[in-house]
């Protein structure tokens, strides 16, 4: 074979340090720096949502400017959907899925880290935002026609814009890359209904995401070249159509608010199951409500029209669709109940604390959002604090809550220390207890007709008390996260070794050595059975290694893992360079393709182990 | 030992006996199929509601001239599968020449598109001033035609013709068509530069037959889209009710 000499650097092969970091393709280290930069992007949420609820606390205040006052809603709501919680997702998708499935890594490491560098560009491009002229304002959903180039001439939008087309990109390529590394990567034996529940919520995410992310990118592009080009989509003066931007976005935004909330629904179907001693109660039901939630989750985008004017036959049937789909969400909270029940629950864990926190929010939520199904009630609900409830019941009670709870779960697997259950319990209490007060009195805030998005109010309105109530929540809620940080730094540095198998956890992840050996699995198991591991230690039912598989190998020597790069990231500042371009002026632009490109064509020439050295 | 290896990177086994990179690809081919339902979506909610005396579809397009660009981009969907089969039975030279051929009827495609793009910007409307009292003959008028007609046609004047350019600023239907094509002529010009890629490397090194096929993949779904785009925007566009 004739070999053909290129002029690529080559790949690094032992990098230490930062470069370690920058040119790593284990899905591992990928996982934790997605779950740092989450966090880190989450406290940044965090703080805009502070300035919000300190402005509200009292009427007439003049804590921060309108003008700053719209930017910070916009900026929290983009930050905690498309920087915080999703790609915490992200982290835990990384981390666990090669490991749940008993792979080596995901099926395309590089494109693994491409996704992570591509999703850190989008996010500081989208903060960066606050420091080159103004932050975006027309709120996370970004309606039409105020998006509009007349109506919003500041590049605030224009930043918006622009950082959600590069984070699609980054989220369709691990999305992708799940898909394949979940149906192809998997175990021998491990068919898909032995899959552990997170791996199959995550693959039910991963193709809500591919089908779901096009529609926003589209939308983006026409309101772009509304904006850039002076075109005319949701122009309504030159004819265009401003419920369309509504259309698509809503096609494409209530698919995303599963996407939010199915990778915690799966952490809780592991953790609950952990702790009361007992398998999941109706394992297929589960799995199957899932799919239908992926299925139905397309039929109701409307439900966020309702009072847009579509007529009532479009309203019946978005009211009826939206109905049944709390049908497949409230089985599944009937399942965590059912596995719950007469078991040994260990109240003394946090994650487990948190579990039982997020059944108890998400119910809230999830009856909150019945209510206003209904068509007749949501036209006096829709833009009040009362959906401001809903969203962050089933945002903060449900996704964050568990997320935190997998934290408390999985840091043992990554870290090979326990975190400490006194202050997780601090962490926990204050938590709940400052989210149900920040939370709870919008409920009622939002039936007196407060609406969402405004700037001050007057005393005679009679929110006063519900606002101060809300105001002073959140400061709880603060205390409590800084304790979970105080939790990390401590647990990380003074944790007690917690051995393999700390909760007598049920899924093959726990078989192996904590924190995770490079190369995941010595021998690639063999599996008999939903909760392997579990199985494995009660009757002895053994993983033993796939007989004749050429992956298994005693010496781990011989296991042979693909090199780090340096072209996910080259690629990744290409894109970023690019979008900024299109702000900041062409040559810019020019320079990101062509870093881009070069990029493109080392990775896909590189070659996939430097030979040797001796 | 070394070879072996080689081969390990990014596929180390599939449990489903499919190619993990084939597999990606139609993870990605079903995302892009959202994308252009999104556009043609939008054309469609569109399409109609342009302001009197702005190009309507009927207007600017050709049929015969696109049907003959879309009877070029078939023919390189043709090509394509030549190509593959060439290369699958180790024949590199015919590899070589259907690939090439696939690019050069791909770019010609795009040339079409290019020259559509032109011509339209400077698409004339005429108008013959005796049409416009005869009712029966007004009727077969367009809006635009009759527009200009009805303020050019002042007595004395038998013709009127007037550039009156479809941009993608002058109406709704301006924006979503050239929007719509050109995204669809991105995909394919992004096409055009992958073969060549692979016609470029396999001087140089092995085009494997699953490289090949990945980009064939794509190429006959961005064909397959350009039927829908053919059927939707220019035939329902110049005939329209139907
Ligand atoms: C029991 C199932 C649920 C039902 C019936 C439901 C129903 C609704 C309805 C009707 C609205 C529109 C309210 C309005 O704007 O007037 C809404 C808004 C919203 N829901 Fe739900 N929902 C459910 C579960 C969820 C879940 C699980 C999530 C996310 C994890 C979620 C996130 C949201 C968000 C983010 C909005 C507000 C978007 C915005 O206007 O900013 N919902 N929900
Ligand atoms: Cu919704």
């Amino acid at each position: 074979m004739t070999t053909f000499a290129l002029p690529i650097p080559k790949r690094p092969t032992h990098p230490t340090g930062i470069l370690n970091w920058i040119t790593t393709i284990d899905h591992k280290k990928i996982g934790v720096l997605y779950g740092v930069t989450a966090f880190i992007l989450f406290l940044t949420g965090g703080i805009e949502a502070l300035l919000i609820r300190m402005q509200l606390a009292a009427p007439g205040m003049d804590f921060v400017s309108p003008e700053i006052y719209n930017q910070l809603f916009t900026m929290h709501g983009t930050t905690m959907i498309f920087l915080a919680i999703m790609p915490m997702g992200a982290a835990f998708f990384n981390y666990l899925i090669p490991l749940q499935i008993g792979a080596r890594d995901v099926a395309f490491p590089r494109l693994n880290a491409f996704s992570y560098w591509t999703f850190l560009a989008g996010a500081i491009m989208l903060k960066s935002s606050w420091f080159l002229g103004g932050a975006p304002n027309a709120g996370w959903f970004g309606y039409a026609p105020i998006t509009e180039i007349a109506y919003n001439p500041g590049h605030g939008i224009d930043f918006w814009i622009l950082s959600l087309q590069v984070l699609g990109i980054a989220s369709l390529a691990a999305a992708f890359n799940f898909i394949v590394t979940i149906i192809n990567l998997r175990a021998p034996g491990m068919t898909l209904m032995r899959l552990p529940v997170f791996t199959w919520m995550t693959l039910i995410t991963s193709i809500l995401l591919v089908l779901a992310f096009p529609v926003i990118t589209v939308a983006l592009i026409e309101l772009m070249f509304d904006r850039f080009y002076g075109m005319n989509f949701f122009n309504p003066v030159r004819g265009g159509n401003p419920v369309l931007w509504q259309h698509l976005f809503w096609v494409f935004g209530h698919p995303e608010v599963y996407i939010l909330i199915l990778p915690a629904m799966g952490l809780v179907s592991e953790i609950i199951p952990t702790f009361s001693k007992k398998p999941l109660f109706g394992y297929p039901v589960v799995i199957f409500s899932g799919i239908v939630i992926g299925f139905m989750g397309w039929m109701v985008w409307s439900h966020h029209m309702f009072t847009v004017g579509l007529g009532a036959v479009a309203n019946s049937i978005f009211a009826i669709t939206t109905m049944l789909i709390a049908v497949p969400t409230g089985v599944k909270i009937f399942n965590w109940i059912a596995t719950m029940w007469k078991g040994s629950i260990d109240f003394n864990k946090t994650a487990m604390l948190y579990s039982i926190g997020f059944i108890f929010l998400f119910i809230i939520g999830g009856l909150s959002g019945v209510m206003h199904s209904s068509a007749a009630s949501d036209a006096q609900q829709q833009d009040t604090y009362f959906i401001v409830a809903h969203i962050h019941y089933v945002l903060f009670g449900g996704a964050i809550m568990a997320l935190l709870g997998g934290v408390y779960f999985y840091f043992p697997k990554i870290t090979g220390k326990l975190m400490d259950e006194s202050l997780g319990k601090i962490n926990f209490w204050l938590t709940f207890i400052g989210m149900n007060l920040t939370f709870f009195p919008m409920h009622f805030s939002g039936m007196d007709g407060m609406p969402r998005r405004i700037y001050t109010y007057t005393s005679e309105m009679g929110w006063d008390l519900w606002n101060l109530i809300s105001t002073f929540g959140v400061f709880i809620m603060g205390a409590g996260i800084l304790i979970f940080v105080l939790n990390i730094v401590y647990s990380y540095l003074r944790g007690k070794e917690s051995g393999n198998d700390p909760w007598d956890a049920r899924t093959i992840e726990w078989a192996i050595p904590s924190p995770t050996p490079e190369y995941n699995f010595k021998k690639i198991p063999l599996i008999h059975s939903v909760d392997a591991f579990w199985e494995f230690k009660r009757n002895g039912t053994p993983i033993e290694p796939a007989s004749g598989a050429s992956e298994n190998s005693e010496d781990e020597k011989n296991i042979h893992l693909p090199q780090p790069s340096y072209w996910p990231m080259v690629v990744s500042i290409g894109i970023m360079l690019a979008a900024y371009g299109m702000i900041f002026g062409l040559p810019i632009s020019i320079l990101g393709t062509i870093i881009g490109f070069i990029g493109v064509y080392a990775w896909s020439l590189e070659p996939v182990n430097e030979p040797e050295q001796h | 030992m070394k070879t072996e290896n080689i081969k390990h990177e990014e596929n180390e086994h599939s449990y489903t006996g499919l190619n993990s990179k084939k597999l990606l690809m139609w993870a990605f081919l079903g995302s892009d199929c959202m994308f252009f339902a999104a556009l043609i979506a939008t054309y469609l909610v569109n399409m109609g509601n342009n302001p009197p005396g702005t190009p309507f579809p009927e207007d600017v397009f050709s049929i015969p001239i696109t049907t003959v660009s879309t009877f070029v981009l078939l023919m390189s969907s043709m090509s394509m599968v030549l190509s593959y089969a060439s290369l699958s039975q180790n024949k590199i030279k015919a590899f070589r020449v259907w690939l090439l051929s696939t690019v050069i009827l791909g770019a010609t495609f795009v040339g079409f598109q290019i020259f559509e793009f032109y011509e339209f910007s400077h698409h004339e409307v005429k108008v013959e001033c005796g049409d416009l009292i005869d009712a029966s003959k007004r009727e077969k008028l367009t809006d635009l035609q009759v527009k200009i007609g009805d303020e050019k046609c002042i007595e004395g004047v038998k013709k009127v013709s007037e550039k009156v350019p479809l941009t993608p600023q002058v109406n709704l239907f301006g924006s979503t068509f050239f929007t719509l094509t050109g995204f669809h002529g991105g995909h394919v010009t992004f096409g055009i530069i992958w073969l060549l890629s692979l016609l470029i490397y396999s001087f140089k090194g092995n085009v494997s037959p699953l490289n090949l096929d990945l980009a064939a993949l794509y190429w006959h779904f961005v064909d397959v889209v350009w039927i829908v785009i053919f059927t939707v925007v220019y035939l329902f566009g110049v005939f329209p009710g139907y």
